[in-house]
């Protein structure tokens, strides 16, 4: 359909005003969530509220307690419901993808990935072997930026404060690639359909190389400081377990999952983009408590270091973006002597290319889980629906199952070990 | 403990052997089978769905529901189509299941028994369509506030709210838009 | 010779109260914590080693609305988050500022529909609007500069 233009007083938006939101539950709802001992007064009800130094963005929780035990915990989301999905019905197959980066905004570089995928899956779109190189290799730095937000957020809240310090410095190496290959230090929009929007600069293997240098250093630091720290371990061994059939009932993804001993990573088992032709292994582990998924994830950092090695030592030369005119736009040289080129420039500028009806699902391995979109073309131009599994979403559902019997301290230390990020729960 | 598992990447199984498969287990139960770039989705009548499914996750070992959602197919009757995106883990295979569901009736059994996070997946399905699941624990809006009227992803409504300002009618926006002053 | 001269030897300077307050005020911000979305990201690089903010005074970020005094708007606000964001800024004391980081504060940025407040401003009144999806660290220190200049300036009977 196409976007109609609405004059302001007749927005939808206007009509819940400030003052009338409702965020509660009616008593109604709330007495079938809570034990029978809230409401006689026995246990109490707090509010976790959205604005939380621990809840790692906008989540809001409804604690039950006794005391100091939790007995239950109902998480409250949509307090970054953003509207992405509906937004993306309206635009075209590239200027959506701007749009994926916000998602995940601690790893935008594989949502852009995942959102590509799907629609070269959907149009059937042939990638070069350098670009699926270079996107395994900007893939895994991006799953390192995200593992060091994640350090640095979960050991913060549990007090180990300098290591949030020290990921932010590392982060900083990373975020110098970004901005040098796409401009941009977050959102870098870079994966397109068909490629990548250019090759990347002279100097991107010696910024590369720095990471490999310095990180396995870095990686050692923060092991002696946290691995067989006493405090840490107190803190994190034995809490918020969850046993694997539980995990794979509630549809975790990513290291939640594997903490728990469940060997499955979209990379090994529908691998994308090239993934089989390096070699690398997947962390899994056996307690499925914070410890075990801590455990996976910085075992997942040295994994990463590996597979980009050996993808900087085999990229090949060759283009990074399809030759296919009907899709990727041709090079601007090309516009000043063949009217071909300059019709399709035109042509995917003003509408776009044209997708087929059908629905299509692909998934990419991101840091937080298996992130997946499914997308639905309906023959034109734009999507009829796009739609993002996300996994925060789905690894924050047992969140009430996981803290039963735990103490309250021990919830930041839970929702640390989850990893989420609003963006994806709520999108 | 952590133990590292580099073993080495497990064959796709075959997707050709699996719509036979399924129409010989579960004949009368689906409708159709379509395959669409090498994707395996079953069209499934809104009365068979949950023991489809319960079939799927038991004997097909389909034991991960990926993703459950809803698409708009707004022009074609039925209009709505619940969509559940199934994974199995011992088989290594993916499987979608589709219900078509009309405008007038937007009724759909829970999944819930089946899989146990449909809950919050069939909550944001009710919240952002209007589809009502019967038998779900919680039904209650996810996302938008309580009290929000109005089901957003339907086709019906607009995806822009505000116009776009140019420089004829920025004015005229600003005039409008409730500023805070204090 | 006037009066500066003479007690300038006994460490002494004179300069008029609204100058001296305005001076306290805008180099001890005290921020509040409120990172709602990708921006917050920018503003956690920002506080952090390579873009210091606390040589600019914001050292530590107080979590609670009542002992801070300045509220960064980071983040695309929706319509869920709007009444509690009013709530938060209703109980900073005076006198508080706020600064609206990234175009999703600005103006609704990239999301032009049902869920997200278009700008922040339709909530609270905003002193500095900082461009950029985000913008860079770099951007909001200047952004903070420009508020301490505009607090520099204030009269002292605006808080009254």
């Amino acid at each position: 359909m196409e976007q109609t233009l609405i004059q302001v007083e007749d927005a939808p938006s206007n009509q819940v005003r400030l003052e009338d939101v409702q965020l509660d539950i009616t008593f109604e709802q709330l007495k079938r969530l809570v034990s029978p001992r809230a409401l006689t007064g026995e246990t109490m009800l707090l509010n976790m509220g959205p604005q939380h130094p621990s809840t790692h963005g906008v989540l809001r929780l409804l604690l039950e307690l006794d005391g100091e035990t939790i007995v239950n915990c109902i998480p409250d989301i949509g307090y970054l419901h953003t509207g992405i999905e509906k937004t993306a019905e309206g635009k075209t197959y590239l200027k959506a993808i701007p749009l994926t980066d916000r998602t995940d905004y601690l790893a935008p570089m594989s949502n852009n990935l995942a959102f590509c995928g799907a629609v070269e899956k959907l149009v059937g779109i042939e990638v070069p072997l350098r670009a699926q190189y270079l996107r395994v290799i900007l893939m895994e730095l991006t799953r390192m930026n995200s593992h060091l937000v994640w350090l640095g957020t979960h050991a913060l809240d549990i007090g180990a404060m300098s290591v949030f310090l020290y990921c932010m410095r590392e982060r900083e190496m990373i975020l110098d690639i970004y901005e040098a290959v796409s401009g941009a230090r977050m959102m870098s929009s870079y994966i397109r359909p068909g490629g990548l929007w250019r090759d990347v600069p002279a100097h991107f293997p010696q910024l590369v190389q720095r990471v490999l240098d310095v990180f396995p250093a870095r990686l050692l630091e923060y092991e002696k400081l946290l691995k067989e720290n006493p405090m840490w371990k107190e803190r994190t061994v034995g809490v918020g377990k969850i046993s694997a059939e539980d995990a794979i009932a509630w549809g975790m993804t990513g290291p939640c999952l594997r903490g728990s001993g469940v060997n499955y990573d979209v990379r090994k088992a529908q691998p994308y983009s090239s993934y089989d032709h390096f070699e690398f292994s997947v962390p899994v582990g056996s307690a499925g408590d914070v410890y075990d998924r801590y455990l996976c994830r910085m075992e997942e950092f040295h994994q990463s270091l590996k597979i980009i090695r050996q993808a900087m030592a085999k990229l090949p030369p060759g283009p990074v973006m399809t030759d296919d005119r009907k899709v990727a736009p041709p090079p601007k040289h090309e516009i000043a002597y063949s009217m071909e080129s300059l019709i399709h420039h035109f042509k995917l500028w003003t509408e776009g290319f044209k997708a087929p009806e059908g629905e299509v699902y692909f998934a990419v391995e991101s840091g937080k889980g298996e992130y997946g979109v499914l997308l639905s073309g309906d023959g034109s131009s734009k999507p009829r629906r796009v739609h993002f599994r996300a996994p925060s979403f789905h690894n924050l559902q047992p969140l009430g199952e996981m803290s039963k019997g735990a103490l309250l301290a021990d919830i930041v230390a839970i929702i640390g070990s989850i990893d989420i990020v609003l963006g994806d729960v709520d999108r | 403990m952590v133990k590292l598992v580099s073993e080495p990447i497990r064959p796709v199984a075959d997707t050709r052997d699996l719509p036979q498969a399924l129409r010989q287990a579960l004949s009368d139960k689906i409708s159709e089978v379509v395959i669409f770039r090498d994707e395996v989705t079953l069209i499934v009548p809104r009365e068979h769905v949950i023991e489809v499914l319960t079939h799927l996750r038991d004997v097909q070992q389909f034991n991960m529901l990926t993703d459950e959602t809803c698409v708009d197919y707004y022009p074609r009757e039925p209009r709505f189509g619940i969509l559940y995106q199934l994974y199995s883990l011992p088989r290594n295979l993916r499987l979608r299941v589709k219900v078509m569901l009309s405008e007038y009736d937007p009724k759909m059994p829970t999944a819930v028994g089946v899989y146990r996070n449909a809950n919050w997946l069939e909550r944001e399905i009710y919240d952002l369509f209007g589809i009502h699941f019967e038998g779900h624990p919680d039904l209650r809006r996810i996302l938008l506030p309580a009290n929000w009227q109005g089901h957003p992803l339907r086709k019906e409504v607009p995806v822009a709210v505000e116009e776009n300002a140019f420089s004829f009618n920025r004015a005229r926006i600003d005039a409008q838009k409730p500023y805070a002053t204090e | 010779m006037g009066l500066e001269q003479k007690l300038g030897n006994m460490g002494v300077v004179t300069t008029s109260l609204e100058k001296a307050v305005g001076w306290a005020r805008a180099n001890a911000i005290w921020p509040l914590l409120f990172g709602l979305a990708c921006c917050a990201i920018e503003m956690m690089s920002a506080q952090a080693s390579r873009y210091d903010l606390s040589r600019f005074g914001m050292e530590l970020m107080r979590a609670s609305p009542r002992q801070s005094d300045l509220m960064i708007v980071a983040g695309r606000v929706s319509r869920k988050m709007a009444p509690v964001l009013r709530n938060l800024y209703d109980q900073m004391p005076d006198p508080k500022w706020v600064i609206a980081m990234g175009d999703c504060a600005s103006c609704g940025g990239v999301f032009n529909n049902y869920a997200i407040v278009q700008g922040v401003d339709e909530i609270v009144p905003v002193d500095v609007y900082v461009a950029g999806c985000p913008p860079r660290p770099e951007t909001l220190i200047d952004g903070i500069l420009k508020l301490q200049a505009k607090i520099k300036q204030e009269p002292l009977t605006k808080w009254q």
